[in-house]
């Protein structure tokens, strides 16, 4: 299927009095890989939570999958930056995958064959199947993303949603995260928000600054300049030019 | 422990203890990793209020607790969904408001000393065998409940927004959870009393949390040490001829403490082993 994973058409969002998000437009196509960045308070998590449906804008239009947030929401996949639960808590890494499961199949009792299987797969896939058993507070930053990753795989989701994924992990973990995005990537739309664009224009296809209004860039428009520019923690500048 | 053997008041108790260490294990675990002790206390005060009515109006004060933790429950709940800011203060009017209504119906009813003491810091010794039944009726509930939806109220506890994106109605699962933790202190009223109830609801499941991975398990062993409380602290009280509710505190924050300590010695010295 061809056509747009997720559409928004002039929406504005605010908290209070002052709009976080003014006359935002934005049409992501199946299997593209969007990265949003901007200035913190910029919108951009409060973007992804409208997609998400768990926020409603006051303004526009939201489209995902070709119906409405809430409808799609089971079809999305979504790695929080700030997870609300803690660290300490009595967890393991396969029950938090297993979390994934929820909302599907039976309401009563325990999960399903199929249920396992799948989080077996993507725990495979993420490579942290030998994690399984391991209490999550025992983790790394980068086997903890990874965790958050394979939870939002367990959903099936047809566009996965990552907000800040590289925040509490290093480098190296970083490259590596991303890599197993552009694997993901083949068949799930993905969009990641992060405030380090010259590191993730080598993976996504389009750049979408996001600083109250937004404005896009083809990755291969960004060129040396450009990316010193953002670099430099200028975003809006950059956003202005266009 | 021959006195448990000649005189059936003790195996009443004995039993009553058993009984509510089930449901203060399941409940109690939730209510430790949740980090709403307080909230459980605010439950649990209110529920004078219910017992106080219910001597007053003569109807059963088991039923009088039920209503009035039931309540209660729904009330923090709703507050807590309205005026997350506020939620401390307005559990601790709760809290409050409750304990007056319940003292005021008390003062009321002529004769009312020794049943304000029991209400307040329990007496096992006491308990009848309906009310044995009762609670066994209780926990039963509580733990069909949380079987039936294990997967639910984990999600709901670990990660609220994920399992609200996951489609789970997470309000109503809060709302029930908290009905649950009602309940729960209702049975744990009969044994401790309900100024004591929050120690015996957070003491074993927090001793349990120092030693296992998942909450399944620290249910179970938040279960067995309940039951070990009770027995030792049953025996104990009817050997020192002290009120059983205190001395079953005693025992389960003296473990807690040594548990602590103990853990604590016990990560230092993995660690050191592994560096």
């Amino acid at each position: 299927m061809t056509g747009n994973a997720i559409e928004i058409q002039e929406v504005s969002f605010s908290y209070g009095k002052e709009p976080v998000l003014d006359h935002v437009s934005l049409d992501v196509p199946e299997r593209e890989f969007l990265g949003i960045v901007g200035p913190n308070a910029g919108g951009k998590s409060t973007l992804l939570k409208i997609i998400l449906g768990l926020l409603k804008p006051q303004h526009g239009e939201v489209h995902v999958l070709g119906t409405t947030p809430i409808r799609a929401q089971r079809s999305l996949g979504y790695v929080p930056q700030y997870p609300e639960f803690a660290r300490d808590f009595p967890v393991t890494v396969e029950q938090v995958v297993l979390m994934g499961r929820l909302g599907q199949g039976r309401i009563i009792g325990g999960y399903s064959r199929k249920d396992r299987e799948i989080s077996q797969r993507v725990m495979a896939e993420t490579e942290i199947l030998d994690l399984a058993q391991r209490r999550i507070g025992q983790l790394s930053g980068g086997q903890l993303q990874r965790t958050l990753v394979a939870r939002a795989l367990a959903c099936e989701p047809r566009i996965l949603l990552l907000d800040e994924p590289t925040a509490n992990i290093d480098m190296r973990v970083e490259n590596e995260l991303f890599d197993l995005l552009k694997t993901l990537n083949q068949r799930i739309t993905i969009l990641v928000v992060s405030h380090d664009i010259a590191f993730i224009s080598g993976y996504v296809h389009r750049v979408a600054c996001l600083n109250r209004t937004l404005i896009c860039h083809r990755t291969e428009n960004i060129d040396g300049q450009v990316i010193q520019q953002l670099y430099d923690g200028d975003v809006r500048m950059v956003a202005h030019k266009h | 422990m021959d006195a448990f053997f000649q005189y059936g008041f003790l195996q009443t108790a004995l039993l009553a203890g058993l009984l509510a260490s089930i449901g203060c294990g399941i409940m109690g675990s939730y209510v430790v990793v949740k980090r709403i002790g307080y909230m459980a206390g605010g439950i649990s005060h209110s529920v004078l209020a219910g017992m106080g009515a219910a001597l007053f109006f003569g109807f059963s004060p088991m039923q009088g607790a039920l209503l009035a933790a039931l309540f209660a429950a729904l009330l923090i709940g709703w507050i807590k969904m309205r005026w997350q800011a506020q939620e401390d203060t307005l559990i601790g009017a709760m809290w409050a408001i409750g304990m007056s209504i319940g003292i005021l119906f008390i003062s009321r009813t002529p004769g009312y000393s020794t049943d304000l003491m029991s209400y307040l810091f329990g007496n096992i010794l006491l308990v009848s065998t309906t009310q044995l039944w009762e609670m066994a009726a209780l926990n039963i509930l509580v733990t069909g409940m949380v079987l039936a939806f294990y997967r639910q109220f984990l999600a709901v506890s670990f990660d609220e927004e994920f399992a609200r994106l996951r489609g789970v109605p997470v309000n109503f699962f809060y709302l029930l959870f908290l009905c649950l933790v009602a309940l729960t202190v209702v049975l744990l009223v009969q044994v401790v009393g309900l100024i004591l109830v929050i120690a015996l609801l957070t003491l074993p499941a927090a001793i349990a949390g120092h030693y296992v991975h998942t909450l399944g398990r620290m249910m179970f062993l938040a279960s067995l040490l309940g039951m070990v409380f009770t027995t030792f602290g049953i025996w104990l009280s009817y050997v020192l001829d002290m009120p059983t509710g205190a001395i079953i505190i005693l025992v389960a924050g003296g473990s807690f403490i040594l548990s602590a300590v103990f853990s604590q010695w016990w990560q230092h010295r993995a660690q050191a082993a592994e560096s």
